[in-house]
């Protein structure tokens, strides 16, 4: 029987494998998806927030001030790409100004280092790509951009390098209350553990209602993004937020830790939790308000589109608590922004409701706190050579346009959690995250996955399960015309 | 130390190369990222190249080989699967398996790295992301080199060349191709690949029209085309759904200028490469461009005559040094355009005859092309028909650049404006 | 009267080709085009070009072209006939891949070596 089962490893279910794995507890984490970090986590704005954006008193406020802060060592010691950029939260107006006192005081009520309001002189003095309408601005130094897929990933890893099992393409599909716990049911067969954490974002209320009867709701809610080639990159330093209004909260653009833009998002109700297209008018909004803010922008340059599906609590709050209903079944619900942000903090709370449901919590004595990975694109000539000569594939570029090599692939081939499908290995090494788009790195890819996992072509997919690339060897039996 | 570094092994970098050596050149490396060279001619395999430079029609491998085979003869050497991943006026660094990262100094260098495709992203087209959406130039790699079907129902995106070869290459390779749907009112491609791609095997050209719609959770499952207006605004009311499995897109090729970029040579924006005198030389003295990458060609043949050109450019610029001072004159693309090319002619140093190559920006049927100096009209030139997807050239002598004043524009009107 | 856009240059002539008058052309702008009418309505050929299956792992597949147009209404069976095809390395340019395809007389060639 399992001490705890883990359902979903998206940021907040990778968090709380991490958490829990520093101590003697036996954990399985059950993904539906064939990959960590498959839902929202690889959809967002890939921002750690400041944290004077939620309601002071809240959950979502108390996690994500203590989350942010617990993030830069996790991130070092870790090896996740980070970057203390600081924001901006832009007013364009003197109507705008008193909102930004607003949120000044409600940052120091949170407890937000070093907050300060600045003049539109000093505004632009910090960020001369802004709009000459800018009046002012919310400077928050503490901020900061992150890879937001590799955040989960590095804590994911290091949970299986502690212990924690992970099962993917396992969804867990019924939940039956038994003698000491629960039974998960799932394709890969039932399992019996002591307590629940249900970290399954977007399906974290049907999950629940597995086993409890129903508390709260999960609304999904669409975001949709640019992202502008590097050229764009330095357009702004910092993050650069809209002063919100009665319409709503703007649109941000913001540098990343892969030096490409991110611009968006807008809102959008949806009752698909599974919806994740572009659209034409999502788009286009987003591109308007998003020169509000910075005029220069050029969306010709744009590199890639996506939508993030939030999943928005009917609560108004994160829902960080044991189950009314069912004792040791703990939700980790309605994790949308600040959760990325949040996450460490929201995986110790699980841990203390874990400890008062009753779990023995006995620390690991030899507990793996660090990873690193080699990234041959940062590195000096000098480093490259030496890893060149004990490997030569580290040598051999198969990305042109981030400049990865063949041994990366490899390492993450041989990682705790290895790369199936083209996008799990462009989220691990960066194949294919470019301006070509894995245009030239995509057949290379695919031939080392096909070789290295034994796998035919047709079974290379690109990112979910059946989304396949290719057809297979051109089959002499088959003739044109057959369609 | 080598006298020259070419970088890139496909038709540019094999011309240059070859030039050079026999302009006197002697230590010539070719710096190429494949494990062979021939760059993109080598998943070229149909028809239609060297009518123009060999008198003969060639595929792009058999192109490719009368240079590689005439290289073979020659002491210039070649590092196959070698990334070149900065270059300064005088170094090229690269990185392979065999040698590591070298700092390999040069006394000139010439850009040959080509172009690459332009992908969903760049025209931001709405719907889900599933698989079987690929650049034709990535389906071209897998159907021709790897020998791997892409897909069973096919529609293609862009009516230009690349596009409307592999509508024919996965027609023959046993797959159904629906539709070829292109945003402009008229092809971007060749005639001749109109009839032998569409015509031969009933496949329809949708002009003014464009993809609105992508259907699918994991695989492709269906796209939506409506038609555009003058503005290129969808027009509601007009949507055609294709149930198919793979969208090929070949909307546009842009000139792969990260490492020119990087070197802080200038550029410009309407070529997507660098600005260069007529010689190909760059902003960087000993730096040349050539092929694709300087801009994008559509015949190879012109491809191999502008390298030519840079190879022995970079040969006199070694052998008989550092260019000298000339007066230039600034070659301004004027109305009816796109790009002139080059951008600066250094009278002094140029051939009796400089060919200026452009593109103009819609189609002419009976065309002038009139050549503009600072005190009026120098020249004019009748062309019967100009499109977009065909690159242009006029001949200047020398005594008429003389005649422009330091500057001339260089515009397409139709005849009888 | 069938009517057609001639390929050979890009001016592109719009091309009529009577069939019931011996395939007279008019619209020509040369005679080249003249020629490529009444072909083209008569007896329309081209050459094919493909690639087939080697046995090899650096390089699955070798170009291979008709040394000779064919009839257009033989071109799918001619790549059809290819399907079964596999060479061995090494293979020389313009080595015959496939003799008198379809009985056109025209053969498939290597159009590179491995």
């Amino acid at each position: 029987m399992l001490d705890v089962a883990i359902i979903g490893c998206g940021i907040t279910g990778a968090a709380a494998a991490y958490e829990l794995s520093k101590y003697e507890l036996k954990i399985a984490v059950f993904e539906r998806e064939n990959d960590v970090a498959e839902g929202t986590t690889k959809a967002n704005s890939a921002i750690l927030h400041a944290g004077y954006d939620p309601k002071p008193g809240t959950l979502m406020a108390k996690t994500n001030v203590e989350g942010v802060r617990l993030a830069g060592e996790i991130c070092r010691e870790l090896d996740v790409p980070y970057k203390k950029t600081g924001a901006l939260v832009v007013a364009f107006s003197d109507e705008d100004l008193p909102t930004l006192q607003k949120l000044y005081d409600r940052g120091l009520q949170n407890g937000v280092p070093g907050l300060e309001l600045l003049s539109a002189e000093q505004t632009h003095g910090l960020e001369p790509g802004l709009s000459a309408r800018v009046a002012g601005a919310l400077y928050a130094p503490t901020a900061a951009v992150v890879n937001p897929w590799e955040y989960a990933l590095a804590m994911a890893e290091t949970a299986v390098r502690n212990g924690v099992g992970m099962l993917f393409s396992c969804g867990v599909t019924g939940i039956n209350r038994i003698k000491g716990g629960f039974e998960l049911i799932t394709p890969m067969g039932r399992f019996q553990t002591k307590t629940v954490v249900n970290a399954a974002g977007l399906f974290a209320d049907e999950v629940h209602e597995m086993a409890c009867e129903k508390e709260f709701t999960i609304t999904p809610n669409k975001g949709e993004y640019y992202i502008l080639d590097k050229e764009e990159g330095s357009r702004v330093s910092r993050v650069i937020f809209q002063c919100p209004t009665e319409k709503g909260k703007g649109v941000l653009v913001s540098p990343t830790v892969h030096g490409v833009l991110i611009v968006g998002p807008d809102a959008q109700k949806t009752d698909s939790k599974d919806d994740l297209s572009s659209t034409a008018g999502g788009l286009a909004y987003v591109a308007e308000k998003a020169l509000l803010s910075v005029p220069g922008l050029d969306f010709s340059k744009s590199i890639r589109n996506f939508s993030g599906l939030r999943s928005a609590p009917d609560t108004g709050d994160f829902i960080i608590a044991e189950s009314k209903t069912a004792a040791g079944f703990i939700n980790l619900a309605g994790i949308k922004s600040p959760g990325l942000s949040a996450a460490p903090a929201i995986a110790k709370m699980a841990a203390k409701l874990l400890k008062e449901a009753g779990l023995a919590f006995v620390p690991k004595k030899n507990f793996i706190n660090k990873r690193s990975v080699v990234r041959i694109a940062g590195l000096s000539p000098k480093e490259i050579n030496k890893l060149v000569k004990a490997n030569p594939a580290y040598g051999r570029v198969v990305c042109r346009c981030e400049t990865v090599t063949e041994g990366e692939i490899l390492d993450a081939l041989r990682g705790p959690i290895p790369p199936r499908t083209l996008d799990a290995v462009k989220r691990r090494c960066g194949a294919g995250l470019g301006r070509c788009q894995g245009g030239f790195c995509g057949p290379r890819v695919l031939d080392i996955l096909s070789r290295e996992l034994e796998l035919p072509p047709e079974e290379v997919f690109l990112d979910r399960d059946g989304s396949y690339i290719v057809l297979g060897d051109n089959r002499p039996e088959r003739r044109p015309g057959d369609a | 130390m080598h006298d020259l570094i070419v970088i890139g092994a496909g038709p540019a970098g094999l011309a240059a190369a070859l030039a050079a050596r026999e302009a006197g050149l002697e230590k010539i490396l070719i710096v190429e990222r494949d494990a062979e060279p021939g760059g993109i001619l080598n998943q070229c395999i149909h028809n239609g190249f060297g009518i123009e430079y060999f008198k003969e029609e060639l595929t792009g491998p058999e192109y490719a080989e009368r240079f590689i085979s005439d290289l073979s003869k020659t002491d210039i050497e070649l590092m196959t699967d070698t990334m070149a991943l900065r270059v300064t006026g005088n170094t090229v660094h690269a990185l392979s398996a065999k040698g590591g990262y070298r700092v390999l100094p040069a006394k000139s260098v010439i850009l040959a790295m080509g172009c690459r495709e332009r992908a969903r992203g760049s025209v931001a087209l709405p719907g889900d992301r599933p698989s079987g959406i690929l650049t034709a130039g990535t389906a071209q790699r897998y159907v021709n080199i790897e020998g791997l079907a892409v897909g069973k129902r096919v529609v293609v995106l862009g009516s230009g060349d690349i596009g409307l070869i592999m509508a024919r290459r996965m027609t023959l390779e046993g797959a159904k191709v629906l539709a070829c749907v292109e945003l402009m009112p008229y092809s971007g491609g060749l005639n001749r690949n109109i009839v032998q791609c569409l015509n031969d095997y009933d496949i329809p050209l949708y002009l003014s029209h464009t993809v609105t719609g992508i259907r699918g959770k994991k695989r492709l499952t269906g796209v939506t085309v409506s038609r555009v207006d003058d503005c290129f605004h969808p027009v509601p009311g007009t949507e055609i759904d294709f149930f198919c499995d793979t969208l090929l897109l070949s909307v546009g090729l842009i000139p792969e200028n990260e490492l020119t970029r990087a070197a802080g040579i200038k550029m410009d924006p309407r070529t997507r490469g660098a600005v260069v005198y007529e010689n190909n030389e760059t902003s960087l003295p000993g730096v040349f461009a050539c092929g694709n990458v300087l801009h994008v060609h559509d015949i190879a043949d012109l491809v191999t005559v502008e390298s030519q050109r840079a190879g022995r450019a970079a040969a006199r610029y070694v052998l008989h040094g550092k260019t000298p001072d000339s007066s230039v004159v600034s070659v301004q693309y004027g109305e009816g355009l796109v790009y002139a090319l080059p951008q600066k002619i250094r009278i002094k140093i140029a051939d009796d005859v400089t060919t200026v190559y452009f593109r103009v920006n819609r189609i002419f049927c009976s065309g002038t092309v009139h050549v503009y100096g600072l005190c009026g009209e120098i020249a004019s030139f009748k062309r019967t028909h100009m499109a977009p997807g065909e690159m242009q050239r006029i001949k200047l002598s020398r005594e008429l650049l003389q005649k422009s004043g330091g500057e001339i524009t260089v515009s397409a009107k139709e005849a009888d404006a | 009267m069938k009517e057609l856009t001639c390929t050979l240059c890009p001016r592109g002539c719009r091309l009529y080709v009577d069939e019931n008058n011996g395939f007279a052309v008019t619209g020509n702008a040369c005679p080249r085009g003249a020629e490529y009418g009444r072909t083209e309505c008569e007896n329309p050929v081209r050459t094919v070009t493909s690639t087939v299956r080697v046995l090899s792992k650096t390089h699955p597949r070798c170009p291979v072209k008709t040394d000779r147009p064919i009839p257009r209404a033989q071109v799918t069976d001619a790549v059809a006939a290819l399907r079964n095809i596999t060479l061995c390395p090494p293979v020389r340019l313009r080595q015959i891949v496939l003799e008198n395809v379809c009985g056109t007389g025209a053969n498939f060639i290597a159009t590179r070596s491995l």
